[in-house]
């Protein structure tokens, strides 16, 4: 008799302990769904690799990519994809930086001697070892074949680890879809074969997009004939957001 | 000069996310002190061997549910085991969580099966519910007893360093994010799961002293000297640690440190000099030097301990938010800081984490009118009460 209910008790906990096994096997059946970007079915990009820079003394602060970022995205109010910051420094070294209060006004003037003042646009840095992409716990980021560093909304669990990851602050949760969002280098718009909305609006040429596989593109020859840096590289995240002239006061 | 980059002006990770290590931690914390007695033989801990293992598990069950609120998506939130990323510190929660949740239930439910039985034998709801938790067995013998022990035994032995994981991956979330200098340093996961003891010990003296209080027991002077003596060194260990990561940083004087000894003289001056440390660390020092070095009347000592540990609870919970919520208040520009208080009413609220926090107690009670949680304490005497 207690044999029997022992070996009941018996089935019951290979049961339970089957149970972990089970949702393992499933786990490494399904995988993790990074790698599966809307790269992979186009085809037509493969063998690009999207890359960015930004020749900051190009950059007049008009803000128009801000604004064209934001009518091209549909960029939530108080969030950006992109932003450009002023930095003035003053003859005993303060460093002051600030953005637009209201991205439609752009930068206002302001009073107070600067020895060197200038502007510098950010986006995401699309970088080659994404904290992002290391940081997800369901692989909701991913970076596309061609380079670009995605989102994908329908596995977002909305965490926001990606958000505290990422270096550059450049990552945020959607007040509406509560999933991460982030600059995609308009990845509707590049993979149509047009620049995005930032680099079209710019009217000096400060951001520039191309393709850094492509030895003959304006991005590559740039980037082979100029210097530039790369905005914390500490970080060890290699960037492909590349900056020419970037003062040392930039973090 | 404050600059914060444009997306941080509200903090993604809220009290929620405070309130979430806090529980895990009353969870790591209770069930190393009953580990102490059923692995380690820490005889006199017997009288709250129960009540701590059954109390780690309601805050187990409980751990989650500020995570839940917290998601964007919190219906798929099962995706962190189904696809995991397992180059994500996170993915690893589903599976630490579950293995441990599933080895708690299979302690409580081996170490407990004869209360079970007993209980189940009688009529009413309680019984029927029983029943269904022995599986309709209600019949038990000596070589089954012996056999429950030792699993138990077993279970306690893996439990330890489950609890040790569950916890300092907590700490590894925020010490691995290479992005944050408040955060990113390795001491934070040994940090977190010394606090986590401490915090573990402090809640069972303090419920453990208020029931005893309330029902008039006679305290089992063993049992809260000896918790009271684990206490005070798991705290020396634990705050010993905390000023020494924060004073490596600040003797090095690396870059870093000019920003985060700004964060720390403005934004965090209250909430961490003077409260987590110099009130809640050093006063529960005292008191538990004091209720341990010296011989007390037992209801002064008794008193010392209580405020002590109550104060050690806040101290935790303080040592949470200056963790998850400073580090979030200082911006990636190096430059500025963000703001950030609760509000009261909103989704990730104070009224909604206060709720969250009591529902554990709540379980508690219901779970000691099922089966006691502290089993055979005598009733004061009349005579006896002036020492309670």
């Amino acid at each position: 008799m207690s044999d029997q209910r022992l070996l009941s008790r018996r089935n019951v906990l290979k049961g339970l302990a089957a149970a972990p096994g089970i949702i393992l096997l499933s786990t490494l059946k399904t995988g993790p769904v990074s790698g599966a970007g809307p790269g992979d079915a186009a085809g037509k990009i493969k063998g690009h690799l999207w890359g960015y820079a930004v020749d900051t003394r190009k950059c007049i602060g008009c803000y128009a990519c801000v604004r064209a970022c934001s009518a091209e995205n549909d960029v939530p109010a108080g969030f950006f994809r992109t932003w450009v910051e002023r930095y003035r420094v003053q003859a005993d070294g303060t460093v002051s930086v600030d953005i637009p209060s209201d991205p439609d006004e752009g930068f206002q003037p302001v009073e107070g001697d600067a020895v060197k003042a200038f502007f510098v646009p950010k986006i995401c840095n699309h970088c080659a070892k994404s904290v992002c992409n290391q940081v997800c716990p369901v692989g909701a980021a991913y970076t596309a074949p061609d380079g670009v560093v995605l989102v994908d909304d329908a596995h977002c669990i909305g965490c926001g680890y990606c958000v505290q990851a990422c270096p550059y602050g450049t990552r945020f949760i959607h007040p509406v879809t509560h999933h991460a969002s982030k600059c995609t280098l308009c990845y509707h718009r590049i993979t149509r074969g047009l620049q995005p909305a930032c680099v079209m609006a710019c009217p000096t040429g400060a951001r520039m997009f191309g393709d850094l596989n492509d030895p003959d593109d304006r991005l590559s020859i740039i980037l082979q004939q100029r210097r530039y840096r790369v905005l914390r590289p500490e970080m060890g995240t290699h960037p492909r957001c590349y900056y020419l002239g970037l003062d040392a006061e930039v973090i | 000069m404050n600059f914060v980059l444009p997306n941080e002006v509200n903090v993604t990770w809220t009290v929620m996310i405070v309130l979430y290590p806090y529980i895990t931690g009353l969870v790591a914390g209770a069930f190393i002190m009953s580990s102490l007695y059923h692995v380690f033989g820490r005889l006199e801990l017997k009288s709250i061997s129960r009540f701590s293992l059954v109390s780690a598990f309601v805050f187990l069950l409980f751990a989650p549910l500020p995570l839940l609120i917290h998601l964007g998506e919190p219906l798929r939130s099962f995706n962190i085991m189904i696809t995991p990323n397992f180059n994500s510190a996170m993915a690893g929660f589903g599976f630490i969580y579950s293995a441990y949740l599933l080895l708690v239930i299979l302690e409580i439910w081996f170490s407990l099966r004869g209360e079970f039985i007993r209980c189940a034998r009688g009529i009413g709801w309680k019984a029927g519910l029983c029943r269904i938790v022995v599986m309709f067995n209600l019949e038990e013998t000596d070589a089954e007893r012996r056999a429950d022990g030792k699993i138990t035994r077993f279970l306690a032995g893996m439990g330890i360093p489950l609890a040790c994981l569950l916890h300092g991956y907590v700490g590894f979330l925020f010490g691995s994010l290479k992005a944050n200098p408040w955060w990113s340093t390795p001491l934070m996961f040994v940090i977190f799961i010394f606090s986590a003891i401490v915090s573990g010990i402090a809640v069972l003296i303090f419920l453990y002293l208020i029931v005893a209080w309330i029902n008039r027991w006679e305290i089992d002077r063993a049992c809260v000297n000896s918790m009271a003596r684990y206490l005070w060194g798991f705290m020396m260990v634990a705050v010993s640690l905390e000023l020494l990561e924060i004073l490596s940083i600040a003797y090095k004087q690396t870059e870093e440190w000019e920003i985060l000894a700004r964060l720390i003289e403005t934004k965090l001056f209250l909430s961490y000099i003077v409260l987590q440390f110099l009130i809640f660390s050093l006063i529960p020092f005292l008191f538990l030097g004091i209720a341990v070095l010296f011989r007390l009347k037992t209801r002064i000592a008794d008193g010392l301990i209580w405020l002590a540990s109550s104060m050690l609870l806040i101290q935790v919970l303080l040592m949470r938010w200056n963790v998850v919520i400073g580090g979030q208040l200082l911006s990636k520009s190096m430059r500025g800081f963000t703001s950030y208080f609760p509000g009261l009413l909103e989704r990730e609220g104070l009224v909604v984490a206060v709720v969250i926090f009591t529902l554990p107690f709540g379980i508690l009670y219901l779970f000691n009118r099922i089966i006691p949680l502290f089993p055979s304490h005598p009733k004061l005497s009349e005579g006896d009460s002036s020492n309670s």
